[in-house]
């Protein structure tokens, strides 16, 4: 293999959070786990599960969490979430940030390879592509 | 159809309402009994914002709720009545006639003990649902429609921890 070719395939493990990951029961440790093993790019995101919690709970994590890791992008599982209702109204006011409600496995990926976008440009690129990722086989699809 | 279940839910509307409940009951609207989100815009457009297009949402406060009621229960459509918590219910069951309420989840805090999975209450809570079943409510604890309803006195004794 050429120099080259090793310097392209380094592995540049970004560490710095950009993005919190947050839904219903284990969906955000299952999704990053999984970011992680296809990319090694799992430490971009922070998992949080709001199993137990309260509204102002929930708020409260996902605002502490915000301010403590200074990340601008929320992804969270359901347009009905108790996640979403959360982070909408915390990102209420703050023009720089991005909630995408509705994550999957290929929006986070192609955010956590975005690495040369804003956190925020990131997201929302990584919106269409999670949103264009769906597909239908079989049954006369 | 008419409202086919009074709930108790202090994330108000969310995943297990809106898709959980509202799927399987074909549920048409949402009456939301809030006096905090009946005096925000804000908040009501959250809410809808939050439900699919063909899902209605109503908000009312506590007080205007009762006035209101026979209005949706005379709907042709299924619908839910939310309210976030054990008080603003109790105000709707005295006055309307409600027969059957469901816990859907009410969640920790401080001075709350553990009931169940998503249950916690503080002693005067308690009491308020004991005087709910008293007036001939039947009050069960069930946060999903695949789970089994438990019924007050086993939410109260702790049975289902």
């Amino acid at each position: 293999m050429s120099n080259a070719a090793n310097d392209k395939l380094e592995p540049r493990v970004v560490v710095t959070p950009r993005a919190i990951v947050a839904g219903h029961g284990d969906f955000a440790f299952g999704l990053v786990s999984a970011v992680e093993q296809i990319t090694g790019r799992g430490g971009q995101l922070i998992p949080l599960s709001i199993k137990d919690l309260t509204v102002a709970d929930i708020e409260k994590l996902l605002h502490d969490k915000l301010l403590s890791a200074n990340v601008r992008v929320i992804f969270t599982d359901l347009q009905a979430g108790s996640c979403t209702m959360a982070s909408r109204r915390i990102l209420r006011g703050m023009d720089d940030a991005v909630l995408v409600a509705g994550a999957n496995l290929p929006t986070l990926l192609d955010f956590v390879f975005a690495d040369a976008r804003s956190a925020p440009d990131a997201a929302r690129h990584a919106a269409e592509r999670g949103r264009a990722a769906i597909s239908v086989h079989g049954a006369g699809a | 159809m008419t409202l086919v279940l009074y709930r108790i839910d202090d994330r108000l509307i969310h995943g297990q309402v809106v898709v959980g409940w509202g799927q399987p009951l074909d549920i048409g609207f949402i009456v939301l009994v809030d006096d905090a989100v009946a005096a925000s815009d804000w908040e009501q457009e959250l809410y809808r914002m939050a439900v699919p297009p063909e899902m209605d949402v109503y908000f009312h406060s506590a007080g205007d709720a009762l006035t209101a009621l026979g209005k949706y229960r005379g709907d042709p459509r299924a619908g839910i009545l939310l309210t976030g918590d054990i008080a603003t219910m109790q105000r709707l069951v005295d006055g309307g006639a409600i027969d059957a309420v469901n816990i859907g989840g009410i969640h920790s805090r401080a001075g709350r003990t553990q009931k169940a999975r998503y249950v916690f209450l503080a002693p005067d809570e308690e009491s308020a649902l004991r005087a709910l079943a008293a007036r001939g409510a039947t009050i069960t604890a069930q946060d999903v429609p695949g789970a089994r309803p438990v019924p007050l006195a086993d939410l109260l004794a702790g049975t289902e921890l």
